[in-house]
């Protein structure tokens, strides 16, 4: 067993309404110092067997296609210790 | 003329719909999004409502259900295929038309009566306006923020094919204004705002929205 993370974020030029929401909300708990947030999406995916390039390029696949909307959002694919 | 109109789960304005394709002339079809069978329809309708409990993506599950698969085929085939708000979603993540609906910049989830101009009359689902025709029609939406990148936004306003835009304030953060847009051939349209609530004046702000329903009976004649 192997674990993939994707992580998607949304683009930096698309406006983020939840990262804005987060980040006003810091200052009013005492929290200072921070200049900016973007709220994005991390998937765990437990691959079965070994992870192999053709694994990857398929995990690369699911990203594109389903796990973000590359209109909006860009993904990164790493291999994690299960 | 039969218009089709799919239920996904979570679908909320599917029976609206339907009835506003009745109240324009058109027979309603209940089309269902596990099935493959489009029952012979002439034209569909994607409702609005929150499809798949509007998980991952607004439109992201069900873009990927057995009734798209088909609608997908027969839409680049020249179908009529109007989405309306959730549908609309759908239509933008399956890539029938450019851009994407984000969350509402003010980030309240907005429901009041919206104030369009109608700006492209020749799609089938707009023919019955006149262009440039300032209607109102009900807006209720969390994620109807319109985006897309500029060289996308230059190519739908220099092709036209902005249906219908925000008057007065911009009530969700769309980029200039775009509350609906059309593919390049005209069948596929996507529309924030639900005209299918502004059909009959006991309810809602008056009739404007029956003119999407009664444009595709035209054009399909």
């Amino acid at each position: 067993m192997a674990r993939v993370v994707v992580d998607v974020m949304p683009k930096p030029e698309i406006l983020d309404p939840q990262g804005k929401a987060v980040h006003g909300a810091l200052p009013r708990l005492g929290f200072e110092g921070v200049s900016d947030v973007r709220q994005g999406k991390r998937f765990e995916l437990e691959l079965v067997g070994e992870v192999t390039d053709d694994r990857l390029a398929e995990v690369h696949q699911m990203a594109q296609t389903l796990l973000s909307n590359p209109v909006i959002e860009n993904f990164t694919v790493r291999v994690v210790d299960a | 003329m039969r218009i089709g109109v799919v239920t996904f789960p979570g679908s909320l304005d599917d029976v609206d719909a339907a009835r506003a394709v009745r109240l324009a002339g058109g027979e309603p079809v209940a089309l269902w999004h596990g099935d493959h069978d489009l029952k012979d329809v002439d034209a569909v309708v994607l409702p609005g409502g929150f499809s798949y409990g509007d998980y991952l993506r607004c439109g992201a599950i069900s873009r990927f259900s057995p009734v798209m698969t088909d609608l997908v085929e027969r839409a680049r085939g020249g179908m009529p295929l109007l989405g309306i708000c959730n549908g609309f979603q759908i239509l933008c993540e399956s890539h029938l038309l450019p851009g994407a609906l984000i969350r509402n910049d003010h980030r309240k989830f907005g429901c009041l009566d919206q104030r369009l101009r109608i700006e492209n009359t020749a799609t089938v689902w707009t023919s019955a306006y006149d262009e440039g025709a300032q209607v109102t029609i009900v807006l209720k939406n969390g994620e109807g923020c319109f985006v897309a990148d500029e060289p996308t936004l230059d190519r739908l306003e220099g092709e036209g094919r902005v249906v219908a835009r925000y008057l007065g304030d911009n009530p969700n953060g769309s980029l200039r204004g775009i509350a609906g847009v059309t593919n390049e051939r005209g069948n596929v349209v996507g529309l924030m705002p639900h005209p299918e609530h502004a059909v009959e004046d006991l309810c809602g702000p008056g009739t404007d929205g029956l003119g999407f329903f009664t444009s595709v009976l035209g054009a399909l004649v």
